[in-house]
């Protein structure tokens, strides 16, 4: 700590920290442009100018940049002195001198840092009377615009797309002052991470493209604080909303999991809310009724039969899928997912919950020195956590930078001290992933050969010889890397294990359980040392929906023969994603009482009897679990004004209000009333979920007894933009279940992170402000990060997996995961779906030669009875004897993900 | 000292008060026969709101939204859209004057001259819903009050008409190619 006097008070601040960081984040302002809190400093654009005044003594004091300057203890420093407050005055001048006119035309004013920085500066009137600067525009795709003309040239777009993320399209070029920072030509930006450009250029040269479609300014933006339903990483989103639509999503600060950024699929893949596809209206049997209609067919249907299966989903919360497994009661409860994936996901709790292992936020992920990823391109299943690993990697440069005293804030000079040299990353996936690049040792092989090459690095671990048909599945090379592997590991500070559930294979989820134990052996000497485990699941809710597994679960194609006899609800299922296409259609066609809950049409909805439209995410509260086991919250941000469509929870909480006479588990359903009550249910139903008040706060929770509003304090139009329907104003819409409102009334500040999804505060109109709402930059959100870990501390135990050899063949599929794939997010989204790659199979080359494939050739890869016709891609890194096709929702009769990895045929489609 | 003042106060004032009103009957009225006769309202008489014309004859408004967030009842609300230029416009525009108090905030707030207020209070109806004025009602064919500005000659945007460097004091794009010094 550093005792520091500013303006003549005394603070307390990190020793070595900037001074710009220490003065943020002692809730001061100081104007800035290139120093980003995760990116650190490199003194480019003079903003944070301060006086730094050496000792007592020292009368004069020297103008520094705040950003590069080190705190040190005894500091005095000026922060609003007349000379420092010029030269950050002549200094915005000078970067305004060229900027243009169209504040008014850009989708950046309101929430512009520059807008910002040059009122906190007190520049106000310009006096440069010369030509202005101008500079042409470049397309760069459907997600984000370019206006070149507003560029301050302050760097941080490069240093983000290319530094931070990896990316390789964008770049400064030119020279002096011509500097441009664009693509090398017209061209979508390539990085699926580019939508942050958005929120890091603190100008409007790089905007949201979908926003501009229908823009609003943010002030007139209604939001509510949600989680991104892309993938089981649950980043922290901020959906925003006028006039019933969802106009864009931006990030949503969270300290241990997304930070300050989030990927392309979260940000851009929002169209499928507002789809004109969407499910309006109750149907039962084809005839469009009303809602109370179609609720007492449903309660009627359900009576007859006598009881009711029940399908969960990954993609229902766990409030829904709780309450249907209550209502349905247990033994006839399914998840809706496959027997594998069920079985995968068990054994991933199973790992979490009880082997020598600590589960780690992506926060935690990026002080890892050494990391295992088993069988998962990150890039496609879980993007943020590979935007981590990238960070995790740089481990390696900062440990140089202390060696050699270099701040580790110094980004230019950590990055050139340390060039190329990475921490460790092993990356063991089927085929090439972009993380290969930044890779110390990249392993292409089939699931099987995987799973080996995973036992055989924790038998080495243990110093054991590997089991000989371990041996014999794995090629005599990687024999050698798996003790390489297990060295790195042992030695390394913070070790890591990734492994998940893309290649459905419980086997590998095993293998990342046999390194975690033999490598919590290895290392544990006096202390037990637990091993940092990650897994990747395949949708936003799935861990809490395993959570619900018990031993009475059914499986799915038992579910399906019982829901034959029996009333079946389908929550948010579509359940022939999951099942051999056949098997689907033929028990489908005998279930007569199907009762679907879906957002979109699908092939289960399309064969219920009765169809309920269901809410989307940012309709309804409910809560979903992350892959790290933390419960976090998502709230309605607008009030759906159709009466058809109902929340999830109040669907299941109608029908067992009717059919409580007749089923005996519905009775306690019947009495909740509201959102709190269904929350405690879930509370007092298992003691896994004992802190499940302190998700978020409860609907009663007031801040001097005013509600959180929704909208921010200057939303405008509120007399007018009904007032076309009808002049006298309507009484904004009430939320009984949670603690917002649908207004702009209400606690202007001290609202707790979990309720919060405004960053703004007086002076900071953009993102930038979120240095006002944590404890310290770049850290915790004051008053803790929102969401509550389910599976906390336990003691653990060595838990053993036993290696079986798979069975050979000749040819397997494996599937593909794909970040803009064929499912309703990216295809609905009209920007994702131009970015989304043409569906593949990939192949070897000596595969391809020995079936003789040319590259593009149109092939047919039958696995049992189904099969699929996909283009063939000739890619390297596939191992021999491997097709590996895309695992995202297959259409009519083709071949379901869900049963890869598995043998098959490939044969070339005439043409 | 009291005394006297209450003297003044009760008495001389009121006969004073008298005279006054009194006296006025022989000078010259103020107020005109409205409706027979019309008053006279200055220019920048704050009434009957409009959307002006850029000189060139387009629409001058850009959909800004600064005289709806300006505005202290909210009463005015509009949407963007933008042509295949890059122009904006707005989509729709609407002003609700059954709670319009001709505060004038949005026009001082609109950075392209576009909305303005005239001298016309004539505004009355038997029917709040008519007090709903749409972009159609609100759109004339003139620039109002401001003559020759015309916000995209100096936005440095290009739009329709004006590519990059082609506005107001702008120096030709930057050649990004070049090395020269
Ligand atoms: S484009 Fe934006 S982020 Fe990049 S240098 Fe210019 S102002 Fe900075
Ligand atoms: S990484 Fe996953 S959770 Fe995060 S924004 Fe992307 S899709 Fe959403
Ligand atoms: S005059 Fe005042 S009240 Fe009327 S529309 Fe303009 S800003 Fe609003
Ligand atoms: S302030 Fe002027 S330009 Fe902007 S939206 Fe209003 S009328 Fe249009
Ligand atoms: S923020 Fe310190 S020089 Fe740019």
């Amino acid at each position: 700590m550093a005792n520091i006097e500013i303006d003549g008070k005394h603070y307390e601040v990190k020793e070595g920290e900037n001074l710009l960081e220490a003065i943020l984040g002692l809730g001061l302002d100081l104007p800035y442009f290139c120093w980003h809190p995760a990116m650190g400093s490199v003194g480019s654009c003079r903003q944070c100018a301060i006086k730094v005044y050496q000792d007592e003594n020292d009368t004069r004091g020297k103008i520094l940049m705040g950003c590069m300057t080190p705190a040190k203890d005894g500091m005095r420093i000026g922060l609003e002195e007349e000379q420092v407050s010029d030269f950050r005055d002549h200094c915005i001048e000078v970067t305004m001198a060229n900027h243009p006119h169209d504040c008014p035309v850009c989708e950046e004013g309101g929430e512009c840092h520059l807008q910002d920085v040059t009122i906190m500066s007190e520049h106000t009137t310009r006096r440069y009377r010369g030509k202005k600067k101008t500079y042409e525009n470049q397309y760069l795709g459907p997600c984000i615009n370019h206006e070149m003309n507003r560029c301050i040239t302050c760097y941080r777009c490069v240093r983000f797309y290319k530094d931070y993320a990896g990316g390789k399209d964008l770049a400064a070029m030119a020279s002096r002052e011509n500097t441009y920072f664009g693509r090398h030509e017209d061209g979508c930006l390539e990085s699926i991470f580019s939508g942050n450009l958005v929120e890091v250029c603190p100008t409007g040269v790089f905007t949201d493209k979908t926003l501009a479609r229908s823009y609003n300014r943010k002030w007139d933006l209604q939001t509510a604080p949600s989680i991104c339903q892309g993938c089981s990483l649950g980043c922290n989103i901020a959906p925003a909303e006028r006039q019933g639509k969802i106009k864009r999503i931006t990030n949503r600060y969270h300290g241990e999991i997304n930070g300050y950024f989030i990927c392309d699929k979260g940000r851009f893949a929002y169209d499928h809310i507002n789809s004109d596809l969407r499910l309006r209206d109750c149907f039962v049997e084809n005839e469009k009724t009303s809602y109370d209609e179609a609720l007492q067919h449903t309660v009627k249907l359900i009576g007859e039969a006598g009881s009711c299966i029940g399908f969960g989903s990954e993609k229902a919360s766990m409030e829904e899928n709780l309450l249907l497994k209550a209502l349905v009661g247990s033994k006839n409860f399914c998840s809706g997912m496959p027997a594998a994936r069920e079985q995968q996901l068990k054994e991933v709790l199973n790992i979490y919950k009880n082997a020598r292992t600590e589960l780690i936020s992506l926060k935690a992920l990026e002080a890892c020195d050494c990391i295992l990823v088993l069988g998962e391109d990150l890039m496609a299943s879980a993007p943020r956590m590979a935007l981590s690993v990238r960070q995790a990697t740089r481990n390696l440069s900062f440990e140089l930078a202390d060696q050699t005293r270099i701040p580790r804030w110094q980004d230019e000079a950590v990055r050139t001290l340390a060039q190329n040299e990475r921490s460790p990353l092993i990356m063991a996936t089927v085929s090439g992933s972009e993380l290969d690049e930044i890779a110390s040792e990249k392993i292409h092989a089939a699931p099987a050969q995987l799973t080996a090459f995973g036992f055989a690095v924790a038998a080495s671990l243990e110093g054991k010889t590997c089991l000989p048909e371990i041996a014999e599945t794995l090629a005599g090379e990687l024999t050698e890397k798996a003790k390489s592997v297990a060295a790195q590991l042992r030695t390394a500070k913070k070790p890591l294990i990734i492994g998940g559930c893309s290649l459905n294979s419980l086997a590998l989820i095993q293998a990342c359980g046999q390194i975690a134990t033999a490598l919590s052996r290895a290392r544990s000497n006096g202390t037990v040392f637990k091993t940092p485990v990650s897994f990747v699941l395949p949708e936003v809710n799935s861990l809490g929906l395993a959570l619900l597994l018990d031993d009475h679960t059914l499986k799915l194609e038992e579910a399906v023969q019982k829901g034959s006899e029996k009333a079946a609800i389908f929550l948010r299922a579509d359940i022939y994603k999951h099942l051999p296409f056949e098997v689907a259609e033929k028990m489908f066609s005998s279930i007569s009482s199907g009762i679907s809950f879906s957002e979109l049409p699908n092939r289960t909805a399309d064969k219920c009897k009765i169809n309920f439209p269901a809410a989307s995410f940012v309709e309804q509260e409910g809560t979903v679990v992350n892959n790290e086991g933390r419960a976090q919250r998502y709230f309605e941000v607008y009030a759906q004004a159709n009466p058809s469509i109902k929340e999830g929870w109040r669907n299941l909480l109608n029908i067992a209000k009717g059919i409580q006479g007749s089923l005996a588990q519905a009775k306690p359903l019947a009495e909740l009333a509201c959102f709190d009550d269904v929350s405690h249910f879930v509370r007092n139903s298992a003691p896994v979920f004992s802190t499940w008040d302190q998700v978020a706060p409860d609907s009663k929770f007031r801040i001097a007894g005013m509600k959180i509003p929704r909208q921010p304090h200057r939303y405008s139009g509120r007399t007018s933009l009904q007032a076309n329907i009808k002049v006298a104003e309507n009484k904004a819409p009430e939320d009984s279940d949670s603690p917002l409102g649908f207004t702009m009334e209400g606690a202007p500040t001290q609202r707790p992170p979990a309720l919060n999804a405004l960053t703004w505060s007086p002076g900071w109109n953009s993102n930038e402000a979120i240095n006002k709402f944590q404890d310290e930059i770049g850290g915790h959100l004051r008053g803790g990060d929102p969401g509550v870990l389910l599976l906390r501390e336990k003691q653990g135990e060595d838990l053993q997996f036993s290696f079986t050899k798979a069975q050979s063949a000749e040819l397997v599929a494996v599937s593909q995961s794909r970040l803009f794939d064929s499912c309703e997010l990216t295809v609905l989204s009209a920007a994702l779906v131009q970015r989304a790659d043409i569906r593949v199979a990939m192949l070897g080359e000596a595969t391809a030669h020995k079936l003789g494939i040319q590259d593009g050739d149109l092939i047919n890869i039958k696995v049992g009875k189904d099969g699929i016709s996909l283009p063939a891609l000739i890619d390297r890194s596939v191992p021999e004897n491997l097709v590996s096709i895309p695992n995202d929702i297959h259409t009519q009769n083709e071949l379901s993900a869900a049963l890869l990895p598995a043998p098959c045929q490939i044969v070339r489609a005439v043409s | 000292m009291r005394i006297l003042y209450l003297i003044y106060d009760y008495i001389v004032s009121n006969v004073k008060s008298v005279w006054d009103v009194f006296s006025h009957t022989f000078t010259k009225a103020d107020t005109v026969e409205y409706p027979d006769e019309m008053p006279y309202l200055a220019p920048r008489f704050r009434g009957r709101i409009v959307l002006t014309r850029d000189p060139d004859g387009k629409e001058r408004c850009v959909a800004c939204n600064l005289c709806a967030v300006s505005c202290p009842t909210d009463c005015i609300s509009l949407q963007k859209a933008e042509d295949e230029t890059g122009r904006w416009y707005p989509e729709f525009f609407r002003i609700n004057f059954s709670r319009c108090v001709y505060c004038g905030l949005c026009e001082e707030a609109c950075p392209t001259y576009s909305i303005q207020l005239t001298p016309d209070f004539e505004m009355a109806e038997y029917n709040r819903q008519n007090m709903v004025y749409e972009k159609e009602h609100l759109l004339i064919n003139g620039t109002g009050k401001y003559p020759n500005y015309s916000f995209y000659n100096v936005s440095g945007k290009a739009v329709s008409g004006r590519k990059k460097g082609e506005g107001v004091n702008e120096a030709p794009p930057v050649d990004v190619k070049s090395l020269l010094p």
